[in-house]
């Protein structure tokens, strides 16, 4: 017996008697290192003889090109953005992560809808809306958030790249012509949203200021554990 | 992308399955209206280049489901609400569109998208002051579009339902499936219907009826001379 559910109601001709496997999230701002630590942990499961298959944001085949051109060129409007952020996430659930987990694996996923629900929510969509459209979302066995520090923020962001991304930044919001100051802005906003989320739908907060062996040690226990539990 | 107050303009939506005459009601009631020097603008549903890559791609490799079907359409429509209808009404315009929300409301609900969840995505748009809803029997709009035109496509004939293997059949039974949906939508959303059956001079001249009945005419004159 599958104890598999989604938040809302499942999507038309989508069957969670059948799926079985583990969906892992993890959620977190960009330089949290969160994609070092999916790949670290792929490589440990498959070790541990599990079947892995990572899944991400933006990589459906179905809207991926446009998206990308949409998000180079800031062709369109928050909402259209959010809608298609949202086919492209259903896309991979329906094309990806169902498909895996049915077969039993453990599926790894580089953020989920959380990131997409914050970045609306951010930019002032209303949170009925916002819930509603992701209802027919897996939930997940556990999602992980890994929060760090403003100043750790920074200093990483700083050092992983030589400069600014324009949404990562909020710049599309308009708080500050400064993109430092748009930057600092954008992403409390952000941490503030996620924090709402992470009680919301309870999410395990990893403390990501220490060192990524440290963190790397962290996930793995508790996946341990969670693969450990009998499958009910 | 919250709801501002409603803007100046007015909304009439054309809406009825494939054949059953709407683009051609809209187009003489715009000129109608234009005769009588209104601000009346049209709304095709048309799409976004940008979104339009990804539909077709959807459509021809045979990518979507229900879902994301649902969703690459609103995505669609939400570009063309937020460019072209919400300035319009803003503008203080006649909007007249060809298809509008009960369009979608339709085709995804006969694929089994929750009716609930399906309002609540298109809850940014605007309900219309006045819905055409333009009905007639099945065999009359299914043999105007098979006499008038193109191959079936895929999606269209919702070959993805798997009603039939006949694609001319799919589209028959698929159609009238929508049928039925938009006439269960009629009553709770008070569609004006027209009977598409009627002689197109008959339709026009009610449609014509009911726009000056429900709408004030005058508030939507052109203040420049042209």
């Amino acid at each position: 017996m599958s104890t598999k559910r989604c938040y809302g109601h499942p999507g038309p001709g989508v069957d969670l008697a059948r799926l079985e496997g583990w969906l892992i999230v993890i959620e977190g701002r960009d330089s949290t290192g969160r994609s070092t630590h999916i790949r670290r942990l792929a490589e440990w499961l498959e070790q541990r003889g599990h079947a892995v298959v990572e899944v991400g944001l933006h990589r459906s085949p179905l809207v991926g090109p446009e998206l990308e051109q949409a998000k180079q060129g800031n062709l369109l409007s928050a909402r259209t953005m959010s809608l298609f952020y949202a086919t492209d996430f259903y896309d991979q659930m329906e094309n990806g992560i169902i498909p895996a987990m049915r077969s039993g694996a453990v599926v790894l996923a580089d953020r989920y809808i959380f990131t997409l629900m914050a970045r609306d929510l951010v930019r002032g969509a209303d949170p009925d809306s916002v819930e509603s459209l992701y209802a027919m979302a897996i939930v997940p066995d556990v999602v992980f958030y890994l929060s760090v520090s403003m100043p750790v923020l920074v200093e990483r962001t700083l050092q992983a790249h030589p400069r600014l991304d324009y949404w990562e930044s909020g710049m599309d919001l308009g708080f500050s012509r400064d993109w430092f100051d748009s930057f600092l802005i954008y992403q409390r906003r952000m941490e503030q949203q996620f924090q709402q989320l992470a009680k919301k739908y309870g999410f395990e907060t990893i403390n990501a200021n220490r060192s990524l062996a440290a963190i790397q040690r962290d996930l793995r226990d508790r996946i341990a554990s969670l693969l450990e539990r009998a499958p009910e | 992308m919250k709801q501002a107050a409603s803007p100046p303009g007015v909304l009439v939506a054309f809406e009825g399955i494939d054949g059953s005459g709407k683009t051609t009601q809209l187009r003489l009631a715009l000129q109608w209206l234009r005769g009588q020097q209104c601000r009346a603008v049209p709304s095709e549903w048309s799409s976004s280049e940008l979104v339009m890559g990804a539909t077709v791609r959807g459509k021809n490799r045979r990518l979507l489901t229900p879902t994301t079907f649902s969703l690459v359409h609103a995505t669609d429509f939400a570009d063309r609400y937020e460019r072209q209808i919400l300035p319009m009404l803003k503008g203080g315009c006649i909007v007249l569109a060809d298809r509008y929300i009960f369009t979608s409301f339709a085709r995804d609900g006969v694929r089994g998208c929750n009716p609930d969840w399906l309002r609540k995505l298109y809850s940014f748009a605007r309900l219309p002051d006045l819905t055409f809803f333009f009905d007639l029997p099945l065999h009359t709009a299914i043999g105007r579009t098979l006499d008038s035109r193109m191959e079936l496509e895929y999606f269209d004939a919702g070959m993805d339902l798997e009603l039939s293997m006949d694609i001319v059949e799919s589209y028959r039974l698929y159609q009238g499936r929508i049928l039925e949906f938009y006439r269960q939508m009629a009553l709770p959303h008070r569609f004006v219907a027209i009977d598409g059956s009627a002689s197109i001079h008959a339709q026009q001249m009610e449609i014509r009826r009911h726009i000056e009945q429900t709408l004030q005419l005058s508030r939507f004159r052109r203040r420049a001379a042209s």
